[in-house]
């Protein structure tokens, strides 16, 4: 398989300016150069080849736009060099920009004002596509996404797993060669969610798109992605096979529970108790030893309650671990 | 060819958008258009006082008034997508632009076209009209194309000044409101003949900020002045250029401007 994207020693370092305000101020802003400086990617190193789908997965804040964001064009490194199809993205921004789809999960990339077959019709003439493709485009990707319910609709008006859906079909209309998904599930609910990973998949077999995605979601990662790079802080902590993370995604839970009563024995097999006050507990525990709902039944069968949720684990424990276990990625000898 | 009739598809686009407000856009329309009217009022009132400003009359300083408000309504219905540019930053737009195989200057340009501004354009040619029949310019096809020339000049001069202001955007992510010192504040002094000016600051807005460019050289052309007030005979052939050539300028520091751009955070 050939690469696609090639990253060596990628910085990304920002400037951020002091202003004054006011009249004077602005006049005062034009000469000085107060700022400081904000380190948001550091010597990032990678490299992906055709038709991998890759999780770049960090918390909030960790760099992963601002790689993104370099990969298509929108920002020039600080340091280090990018290639993606073979071109400089900042330097040949136009052909880059023709082979690849972006999507930006926090806003649209299409015409606000614009009902979505507008916008699609306005992108079939930006990017050149013959009619056939596009009406060839069109078509699956309705049945795929169902995009008939909303076609006529302004992008505005949309739903935001609707818009999420228009925005991930518009940005494939071209044929891209690769998919840049800048957090594509983000304030979704778990059905859109699962409607958007399932078309991902699907046009990542169909077409042999590769297929780059930012997210702090840990299930997207599990769900989607066979590699996995965590970025923590600008720096890349981890570059491998999901598989390497496995335990680490294993992932404890925590189940917390309010009983109706207080009870003598509150124990259940399977969990241990980590937190207690009157009522209120809370359990740890492994998918892989009980299930979620297996548990739920055990409390159930014993006693009454109130209320009852179940807590994912966040990335930032995830981190925690990597650094705990030493996965951290060494310069010298990284996986790929 | 392609990318001038994606143009035009653009611009529809904002058109029929402006249109469906049909009420707010005959308002802003009528609204443009008076306060254009204003303006030229004060001027009259002024002469009715003074008769002349320096060796110009009422009708001859119509004529710099109309010129240099038909360059500015222009520019502002066809580059206004410059002067709102930081809007574009600030709503993540510009990072849009940036992912399509389109050059920016192209998408921005494209991004908005303000059809009421025809509502200053016509109070602003109106009033050349008015003058130019009070006056006695005698237009031969040399007069004509020059004043083509002057008017396309001129809108360029006020794009490039839209187009600087908003490439500073990109170093200070903040406009900087110094540019409408030239563009608004540039008309108000356009509006009077520059010969009444102090040496310095007839120089600085010949040589640094040529505005003088943009209608006053070019009256004092058509309308024979130009032995009386002792300026260079080429200089003011040249004029119409020096807008074109400032507008060359600015898309230069745009250009530079772009790989400094930072977008925004999400």
């Amino acid at each position: 398989m050939d690469t696609v994207i090639e990253v060596r020693g990628l910085s990304k370092t920002f400037k951020i300016y002091h202003h004054r305000k006011g009249f004077f101020g602005s006049f005062a802003n034009l000469f000085s150069r107060k700022h400081r400086v904000v380190q948001a990617v550091h010597q990032v190193t990678f490299t992906i080849k055709r038709g991998e789908i890759v999780g770049y997965l960090g918390p909030n804040g960790a760099g992963k736009s601002t790689t993104i964001k370099m990969l298509t064009g929108i920002l020039v490194p600080s340091d280090g060099s990018v290639t993606v199809n073979g071109y400089t993205p900042h330097r040949q921004r136009k052909q880059n920009a023709q082979r690849i789809g972006v999507v930006f999960g926090q806003r649209t990339h299409l015409w606000f004002d614009l009902p979505v077959q507008e916008s699609f019709e306005l992108l079939r003439r930006i990017y050149r596509i013959p009619r056939a493709q596009y009406h060839q485009n069109v078509e699956r990707f309705d049945e795929l996404l169902n995009l008939g319910d909303f076609f006529q609709v302004p992008v505005r008006q949309l739903s935001l797993g609707q818009r999420m859906r228009a925005d991930i079909a518009a940005a494939l209309l071209h044929n891209p060669d690769i998919l840049f998904l800048d957090e594509p599930t983000i304030g979704l609910d778990v059905l859109a969610k699962s409607r958007i990973r399932q078309f991902i998949q699907q046009i990542n077999a169909e077409r042999q798109v590769t297929v780059v995605l930012t997210t702090h979601d840990l299930d997207d990662v599990e769900k989607l992605c066979k590699r996995v790079l965590l970025i923590d802080d600008a720096r890349l902590l981890f570059d491998g096979e999901l598989i390497a993370l496995r335990q680490l995604l294993s992932r404890e839970r925590i189940l917390r529970v309010d009983y109706a009563e207080v009870y003598p024995d509150i124990n259940i097999p399977g969990a241990r108790i980590v937190y207690q006050e009157g009522t209120h507990v809370q359990y740890r525990f492994f998918s892989e030893q009980i299930s979620t709902a297996a548990l739920i039944q055990a409390i159930l069968r014993k006693f009454k309650i109130v209320d009852i949720s179940v807590q994912e684990p966040e990335i930032e424990e995830l981190i925690k671990t990597v650094y705990e276990d030493n996965l951290i990625l060494s310069r010298s000898s990284h996986p790929s | 060819m392609k990318s001038l009739a994606l143009y035009f598809h653009f611009i529809s686009l904002r058109v029929r958008a402006q249109m469906a407000y049909r009420s707010s856009f005959i308002l802003e329309f009528v609204g443009q258009a008076s306060v254009s009217v204003i303006d030229f009022f004060m001027i009259a009132i002024l002469f009715a006082h003074f008769e002349q400003l320096g060796d110009w009359q009422l009708w001859e300083v119509g004529l710099l008034y109309g010129i240099i408000g038909i360059c500015f309504a222009f520019a502002e219905m066809v580059a206004r997508g410059f002067d709102t540019f930081q809007n574009l930053v600030v709503r993540g737009m510009f990072d849009n632009m940036l992912i399509r195989p389109l050059g920016t200057f192209y998408q921005v340009l494209a991004h908005e076209f303000q059809l009421r501004r025809v509502g200053k354009l016509s109070q602003a040619l109106l009033i050349f009209l008015i003058a130019n029949s009070h006056l006695d310019i005698s237009w031969r096809l040399n007069e004509l194309v020059y004043l083509l020339l002057t008017l396309i000049g001129g809108t360029c001069f006020f794009v490039g000044l839209f187009v600087l202001g908003a490439a500073s955007c990109f170093w200070t992510v903040q406009s900087i409101e110094i540019i409408n010192i030239f563009t608004h504040g540039g008309i108000f002094m356009g509006s009077y003949p520059f010969d009444i000016y102090q040496r310095w600051f007839r120089h600085f807005f010949t040589f640094i900020i040529p505005l003088a460019c943009v209608n006053y050289f070019p009256s004092l052309f058509l309308l024979d002045k130009v032995e009386a007030v002792g300026v260079s005979a080429f200089g003011v052939q040249f004029a119409p250029f020096v807008g074109m050539l400032f507008l060359s300028v600015a898309m230069l520091f745009w250009k530079r401007g772009v790989l400094h751009y930072q977008s925004t955070g999400n």
